[in-house]
């Protein structure tokens, strides 16, 4: 008799656990639902195409990868300006300040700014994103040659869309 | 499964064990450290940096073990009140919690090279963050209560719901954009890592897995120990004891699983 007991206490508290359990996930999902905005650490050029016109004074991410040939030195000799992509929309950057060693053509790079007026984002950090290819200088180089390269490229700014 | 919550039979399966544990602990991390810091190539464009990753996978990968090890004995030590399971996750939390710290300074330490900044609030880093706050809450919360009881269950209850963050810490690059990368290793289209590099990485790995099961015994060893001095100390029996095997053992389990032996 009280052997039973003991096993439907036991159960019961599983049950208890369980639901609890089910209860939090539930609630979690829900508020990291509902402030996704908050969670990203970035936008990417179509989400910022899309917002547009963003307001001057809000301070914002934009991540994507830096386009082959766009990075150029203004004339007043410290700004740097060039141009990110997630393939599907594009986004010209100015920015004056010191670049991350990482930073190079068809590479992913998140920028902390604002837009200006005429649709240039105006950075005040520039941050390099890694990819998550770990790889020996040579394997980097057989795949340049095979010609895979551009489906890395592809998909890494792809991932900057999600 | 409840014969093997006792502390006697822990003791009796763990103590062959723990030297061959040892001595695999100390070949693997030899060896993995070996290949990590020399004979592992350089990255194309991390350069030497890389090496860093030798650390900081494993490092965040016992972060996320351990939790998982300690949120299981917390339910187990909530439904069936076994104390060994009380103990394995209360040896378990400081662990965790160093592994964890681990992860986050070296990931610090390879951020401000590659990326250009030490730290950025972005949903993984965040999310790990918060894993290390969880094993400090949880090693606080034990403690608070006079009573050890009171204690682990309020402990418990806190494990059990802190494993929602185990995996949105997993999940965290594939639901929303971050700074870090996305995932390298388990993933749906196999390792982006060089195979020249996963064999360092796995080392590693298995080295600090067993270098956890190393410690988790010797602790739960020294709490079980502990708590045979208090309760022989209680019952007077330090003058007059007795070698005999038996009654070792009955010391060991005298009011373990009361309840889960019934």
């Amino acid at each position: 008799m009280s052997l039973s007991r003991a096993k439907a206490r036991k159960r019961q508290r599983m049950y208890i656990i369980g639901a609890v359990l089910l209860a939090v996930a539930g609630a979690a999902a829900l508020i990291l639902t509902a402030f996704e905005d908050s969670v990203v650490f970035f936008f990417s050029p179509t989400e910022i195409v899309e917002k547009s016109p963003i307001d001057p004074d809000q301070r914002l991410r934009i991540g994507g990868l830096v386009v082959e040939g766009s990075v150029a030195k203004l004339e007043d000799g410290k700004t740097i300006a060039f141009v990110v992509t997630d393939m599907a929309q594009s986004v010209p950057i100015a920015y004056s300040g010191i670049l991350p060693d990482l930073f190079r053509e068809g590479q992913g790079v998140v920028a902390e700014g604002h837009m200006n007026g005429n649709g240039t984002f105006v950075a005040s950090e520039v941050l390099a994103k890694h990819d998550e290819n770990y790889m020996p200088p040579e394997v980097a180089e057989s795949l340049k040659k095979s010609g895979h390269w551009e489906e890395i490229e592809q998909k890494n700014a792809e991932q900057m869309r999600n | 499964m409840h014969r093997f919550a006792k502390p006697s039979v822990f003791l009796k399966l763990t103590d062959p064990l723990l030297p061959w544990l040892a001595g695999a602990t100390a070949i693997l991390i030899a060896t993995g450290l070996y290949f990590a810091l020399f004979a592992s190539p350089l990255d194309y464009q991390q350069g030497d940096t890389v090496r860093i990753m030798y650390l900081h996978v494993p490092a965040a990968w016992m972060g996320l073990f351990c939790y998982v090890g300690m949120a299981i004995c917390g339910a187990m030590s909530l439904i069936w009140k076994h104390p060994l399971a009380d103990i394995c996750a209360r040896a378990t939390a400081p662990i965790g919690a160093t592994f964890t710290a681990l992860c986050l300074i070296t990931g610090s330490l390879w951020g401000e090279p590659m990326w250009g900044t030490w730290w950025v609030w972005d949903a993984r880093l965040t999310s790990m963050l918060i894993l290390l706050f969880l094993y400090l809450g949880y090693i606080a919360l034990v403690n608070a209560f006079d009573d050890p009881e009171r204690g682990s269950k309020a402990g418990s209850a806190l494990a059990l719901v802190g494993a929602i963050n185990v995996p949105i810490v997993k999940f965290s690059v594939d639901w929303w954009n971050t700074l870090h990368q996305p995932a390298s290793i388990v993933r749906m289209d196999g390792p982006s890592v060089d195979p020249s590099m996963q064999l360092p990485l796995a080392l590693m790995i298995l080295g600090f897995t067993c270098y956890y099961f190393v410690l988790l015994i010797l602790r739960v060893r020294l709490e079980l120990n502990e708590r045979r001095i208090r309760a022989l100390q209680l019952s007077g029996m330090f003058d007059e004891r007795s070698d005999q095997e038996a009654e070792k053992a009955n010391s060991y389990d005298a009011g373990h699983n009361a309840e889960a032996s019934q």
